[in-house]
């Protein structure tokens, strides 16, 4: 049997990053944060642009701790959300006209969360990237990493496991 | 807890800009303890269909509450840092209420301060989140 023709890369393009931002955007606590993902391929890259708001230490001045950890928070639902929506975004099985207007998938529920803080967050954009260590039908284990200036220089990482939405309803 | 080093964390936590940001308060502080209050804000909601707050706005206000607790303890410094916060999330905050948390460090070394705390909603009786973590202790 033949191969299909693959789809032109702009009709993929176009409906990964839809889902993307729509899963992104409709969150307002990522909005107020200003939590942005870049995406190569299935891989994502969470930015936390600077911010006068995001300052906890205003002496030094250093990024609060509680940003740091909604910052790796978010990197990791919308991580694993991304890895277990990936299957139905490429196959198109997922109505990207109902997740353009707002109807987001059932998210992964959080059910404990452990941020090592490594070192000061500097008054700069910070990055993070989380790897899904286990995903399975009802928990899921994430770990994430964050960093500044420097890749290999990490100013934090999170260990968190989640509730995954069940499958059925 | 002289009234002094209150007074001194409580001007230091309001003048925090994320704390602000979020219109935190700190409802009391004493010795190696304190309280604050995140009033629930439709911009920080974390599931747009429920109206349920995020965690990472719990978070914040958890960690800004230990840091006090840990600030404020007899024994302490005058500044501290979060080494590690580990949180529990029991169940999702109701929307619409206030969600308030109470902190205590409840031991402290030359070093290290050990804090733990509990957050609620209106309903008392059942925890919304816990945390503990570990805070720096610097030196005078």
């Amino acid at each position: 049997m033949p191969r299909p023709r693959p789809e032109p890369v702009q009709v993929v393009k176009q409906r990964r990053d839809a889902a993307l931002s729509a899963l992104v955007h409709g969150v307002p606590y990522i909005n107020f944060l200003g939590i942005e993902f870049e995406r190569r391929g299935d891989e994502l890259t969470a930015i936390l642009p600077f911010d006068d708001k995001l300052i906890g230490n205003p002496l030094l001045p250093a990024i609060h701790g509680g940003v740091t950890a909604g910052f790796l928070e978010t990197t990791a639902v919308i991580g694993l959300a991304w890895s277990g929506l990936w299957d139905d975004i490429e196959s198109g099985q997922i109505s990207m006209e109902r997740l353009t207007e707002g109807h987001l998938p059932r998210m992964p529920k959080t059910i404990d969360f452990t941020v090592d803080y490594l070192r000061s967050g500097l008054p700069r954009d910070a990055y993070a990237r989380a790897r899904v260590n286990r995903s399975g039908r009802r928990y899921a284990s994430v770990h994430v990493e964050a960093w500044q200036d420097q890749r290999d220089v990490l100013f934090a990482q999170a260990t968190g496991h989640f509730l995954m939405p069940s499958k059925d309803d | 807890m002289e009234p002094d080093k209150a007074r001194m964390a409580e001007h230091f936590i309001n003048a925090i800009p994320h704390c602000k940001a979020l219109n935190m308060r700190l409802t009391d502080i004493g010795a190696g303890k304190a309280e604050m209050e995140l009033p629930y804000d439709n911009k920080i909601v974390g599931d747009p269909e429920t109206g349920v707050l995020h965690g990472g706005a719990v978070s914040a206000l958890m960690d800004t509450c230990c840091g006090a607790a840990a600030m404020c303890h007899p024994s302490s410094p005058s500044g501290t840092a979060t080494i590690d916060l580990r949180i529990d999330y029991m169940r999702a905050a109701t929307p619409g209420q206030n969600v308030r948390t109470k902190a205590e460090c409840y031991h402290i070394t030359r070093s290290v301060a050990f804090v733990r705390a509990t957050a609620f909603d209106d309903d008392d009786s059942r925890p919304v989140a816990t945390a503990t973590g570990a805070f720096t202790v610097q030196r005078k």
